[in-house]
């Protein structure tokens, strides 16, 4: 336990900032390259996790319990998001037989 | 006495709103009475106020209501009785009347009988407001309540597209007239701090004579009266105004609204006295309306224009007696033309009626035998226009000619001539209307017959007028100037002392003389030609030389069409493609421009999730660099 | 020794990472996103974050990732080969990313110390005391967030019903 109390001591938090933020721009990637409607999905989960981590990292570090909390919200809503949203790709799926989203350009203007 | 003021001004609005409400259910006969009885209740009030009035009372003010103040100058709603304006009331209201009656008869077979007499109410009380008013403002809503009136009765017959045209004409050269007269009463509330006669008249003293400013407000003033009292250049809607019923001719034409002018000049005679150049102007141009409107009557064969450019001239005769200073004399003799014109013009329209409607004198003739009471009255007008001794029309001009020539001998002559030409052309209509044989045709013949009672009574009436209406102002000569009433009685409205040439005892003897002779060897030379050598009138197309100058008006009116007419029509279609090429060009660039740029950005929206994302993304990177930069 | 513990671990999450964004087919980037969540609890436990650290093995690697294999293995895409973007789009698409990166990575501008824990007993992360945190204060977000998924349930049945 002593151990890996010091952990906190050790690792500067600007660590976790650029990690978080490396993350995050992946994510944001995935969203502008990829084609497939599920892996984009994924990639917004991946940014709700980088998120994630950096808030359970500040909170760790200031010591305060609110940053943990505010994940274990997260997870739950990210949870019900993916739910939803896979259903939604499914029924997509049944409709036109494909998950490529250039396809579905019907609201332009 | 302030109950009475309203009464006067009052009675006539209140026969035209009955008139014009309810008068197209009304009997014809109750119409008629109720315009003809409040006119001539406000004649018989207004006596009685002048029989209470004394030749030097001051002037009356009944304030009504407190109409606006601004910057310092505060402008009340208010009547002015004094020695002019009961003079005025008494004329507008006493022919005012008379035509009423008139009309009766005259109208009893149009349809828009009770119309008629609601515009007639609706003038009387514009009249009266003009000279009632205490001060500028009031004499302009006047002013332009008559112009408005013109344009409605002589536009009556408004089916007719040519009678139209006459009224816009009037109403048209009317407004230019008025253009000058609203600067020049700007003028004077900016010069004096106020606008009612008797303040500006106070402070007139702080003029100089001749100084431009004043030059500029007389003259303003007088462009206004130069388009109310038809004056060249402003003069050729008088004739074409012929267009409306006789008795509007004989009302606003003769009598009344174009006597207008010569009342503005007279009430501001402590502005006009104090710039001797606009009076010089003011004569010179009476001088020659006077003359060339002479000249044009000389060869006029419709009955109505003869007349109408008989006033025309009789009135550069009073803006001649203006010119020189002698207002009482202007006003004298505006009151004998305001007699014998109304009765030419009402004659006339009684002549008209006679013949059915005919109003060229080449088919008239021989009418004499036929409508006695028409014919007696008739000449007894032609005879007090053109100068026949001891007629008031004769006393009033003599004593115009006698102040010209203390002015200028010159002068004298040029209006002696004009005197001339006015005693021709008017024998002229007398014999080809009532001597000779009957030139009309058959139908007429059988038609023709005296005028109903409620005509030839104001006939009669005026005619009694026109002969003794000299007596009030006899001239200087006879009794040492106590018959000289009308003198006494305006005196005191003149401000400043009027400088009038002496013109000694027998100077004026051989004018008036030179005078008598004239009218005299006119009456029998015009009488041989027209009578014994039975010489007619031609038809328009065989006129020649100086008579057909004469007869086709010296083409004036195509002058006018020629210059202004045309340059405000060019105005109008260059105005025209203005709009049409630069204003719509640039609405429809705005407009195109919006749905180019609604275009454009419809093109953001093509339904790609990823280009959504991929500008989104762009915009926040950007967004959290410039925050970072701008810090 | 901590530093290179958590180089570890964090160069594994940016690997999988960047492996799942790049990869051809889903079911290889799905798996690697498997890891990635992985590395991620690794990451809370080290911080003392223990509640999370489990909870994000069960919730996340555990039900959320399964639905993503079990949709893909529904539809058949496993042996997905989507067609290609052009390149130009895939170009904007990482000069945006990466203008985020350096947007975000510009709050170290003027930072020029480095930022230590206190050293104090971080035991906030144990469970017990995250509980007590939760259940006191955070009643209502608690109870609004079971509603959440209620919502959540009823939706995805109704979304997925072949006849409403």
């Amino acid at each position: 336990m002593g151990e890996i109390n010091s952990f906190i001591q050790t690792v500067p938090l600007e660590y976790f900032i650029i990690l978080s933020s490396v993350l995050f721009c992946l994510g944001v990637l995935g969203v502008l390259i990829r084609k497939n409607a599920i892996i984009i999905l994924g990639c917004v989960e991946l940014m709700l996790n980088s998120v994630n981590l950096l808030l359970a990292a500040f909170s760790s570090y200031k010591d305060d319990g609110n940053g943990q909390i505010l994940v274990f919200f997260i997870m739950v809503v990210a949870a019900a998001e993916v739910a939803i949203g896979l259903a939604i790709i499914a029924m997509i799926y049944r409709n036109t037989k494909s998950v490529d989203i250039s396809i579905f350009n019907k609201l332009r203007g | 006495m302030e109950n009475l003021v309203y009464a006067i001004i009052l009675l006539p609005l209140f026969g035209f709103l009955i008139n014009g409400l309810f008068g197209k259910n009304l009997p014809k006969m109750l119409v008629g009475s109720i315009a003809t009885l409040v006119v001539f209740a406000s004649f018989c009030i207004a006596v009685s106020l002048f029989l209470n009035f004394e030749a030097d009372s001051q002037p009356v003010i009944v304030r009504a209501f407190e109409w606006f103040r601004v910057n310092g100058i505060q402008v009340n709603f208010s009547f002015q009785i004094d020695q002019l304006s009961l003079m005025m009331i008494m004329i507008i209201t006493g022919i005012g009347s008379l035509i009423h009656l008139y009309s009766i008869g005259y109208m009893s077979h149009d349809k828009g009988f009770y119309k008629f007499f609601a515009y007639l109410n609706l003038f009387i009380f514009s009249m009266l407001l003009l000279v009632m008013g205490s001060n500028y403002l009031i004499l302009f809503i006047g002013w332009e309540g008559v112009g408005l009136c013109s344009y409605l009765l002589i536009g009556f017959w408004y089916t007719n597209k040519e009678y139209g045209a006459a009224a816009r004409k009037a109403f048209i050269m009317n407004r230019i007239g008025d253009l000058g007269m609203i600067i020049g009463i700007l003028m004077i509330a900016y010069q004096t701090n106020a606008v009612d006669f008797l303040s500006v008249a106070q402070n007139s003293s702080k003029f100089e004579l001749d100084s431009p400013v004043i030059i500029f407000i007389t003259a303003s003033l007088f462009i206004g009266a130069m388009g109310k009292s038809a004056q060249i250049p402003l003069f050729t809607w008088l004739p074409d105004a012929m267009a409306g019923p006789t008795p509007v001719s004989a009302l606003i034409h003769a009598a009344t609204m174009v006597t207008a002018g010569i009342y503005l000049v007279v009430r501001s005679n402590f502005l006009f006295s104090l710039a001797p150049t606009t009076m010089d102007g003011i004569l010179f141009i009476g001088l020659l309306t006077a003359l060339v409107a002479a000249f044009i009557g000389l060869r006029q064969n419709d009955i109505k224009k003869v007349l109408a450019y008989s006033t025309v001239s009789q009135l550069g005769f009073m803006f001649v007696a203006l010119g020189v200073g002698a207002y009482t004399t202007a006003m004298f003799h505006l009151m004998t033309h305001a007699f014998f014109k109304a009765l030419l013009f009402l004659g006339a329209g009684s002549v008209i009626h006679a013949m059915s409607g005919e109003q060229d004198m080449r088919f008239m003739g021989g009418l004499k035998s036929k409508i006695k009471v028409t014919h007696i009255t008739f000449l007894i007008g032609t005879l007090a226009i053109s100068g026949f001794p001891f007629l008031s029309g004769m006393i009033s001009k003599d004593e115009i000619l006698t102040n010209v020539y203390g002015k200028n001998p010159v002068l004298w002559v040029i209006l002696f001539l004009v005197a001339t030409l006015t005693a021709i052309y008017m024998f002229r209509m007398y014999y080809l209307t009532f001597h000779g044989e009957f030139r009309g045709t058959e139908e007429q013949k059988h038609h023709v017959h005296e005028s109903p009672s409620n005509m030839t009574i104001p006939l009669i009436v005026l005619a009694v007028l026109s002969v003794v209406g000299g007596f009030i102002n006899l001239p200087h000569f006879i009794g040492h100037g106590n018959y000289a009433k009308l003198d006494q009685w305006l005196n005191s409205i003149y401000v400043y002392d009027l400088e009038l040439p002496e013109v000694n005892f027998g100077t004026e003897m051989i004018l008036l003389a030179l005078t008598v002779l004239m009218f005299f060897t006119v009456w029998f030379v015009v009488k041989n030609i027209y009578v014994n050598k039975k010489k007619m009138a031609l038809p328009d197309e065989k006129y020649t030389g100086w008579e057909r100058l004469s007869n086709r008006k010296l083409f004036l009116d195509e002058l006018n069409n020629a210059t202004f007419v045309r340059f405000i029509e060019g105005l109008g279609v260059g105005g025209n493609m203005f709009d049409k090429g630069v204003l719509n060009r640039f609405v429809d660039f705005i407009g195109s421009g919006a749905e180019d740029s609604g275009r454009a950005a419809k093109r953001l929206q093509n339904g790609n999730v990823e280009n959504y994302v991929l500008i989104m993304s762009l915009a926040i990177g950007i967004i959290l660099i410039v925050n970072f930069i701008l810090q | 020794m901590e530093q290179i513990i958590f180089f570890f671990v964090a160069f594994l999450a940016i690997i999988s990472a960047a492996y799942f964004v790049f990869a051809r087919n889903p079911l290889y980037s799905i798996l690697s996103l498997i890891v990635t969540f992985f590395s991620i609890a690794a990451m809370y436990v080290l911080l003392n974050a223990q509640f999370l650290g489990i909870v994000q093995v069960i919730v996340y690697a555990g039900a959320i990732m399964v639905l993503f294999l079990y949709i893909l293995m529904m539809l058949n895409l496993n042996k997905g080969d989507e067609s290609k973007k052009q390149n130009i789009t895939k170009f904007i698409g990482v000069f945006a990313a990466g203008i985020l990166l350096i947007g975000i990575l510009g709050a170290f501008k003027g930072l020029n110390a480095t930022t230590y824990g206190t050293g104090a007993d971080s035991s906030i992360g144990l469970t017990k005391n995250l509980g007590r945190l939760l259940f006191n204060e955070y009643v209502l977000p608690f109870e609004l967030a079971s509603i959440l998924i209620l919502a959540g349930i009823v939706g995805a049945v109704l979304i997925g019903k072949k006849d409403l």
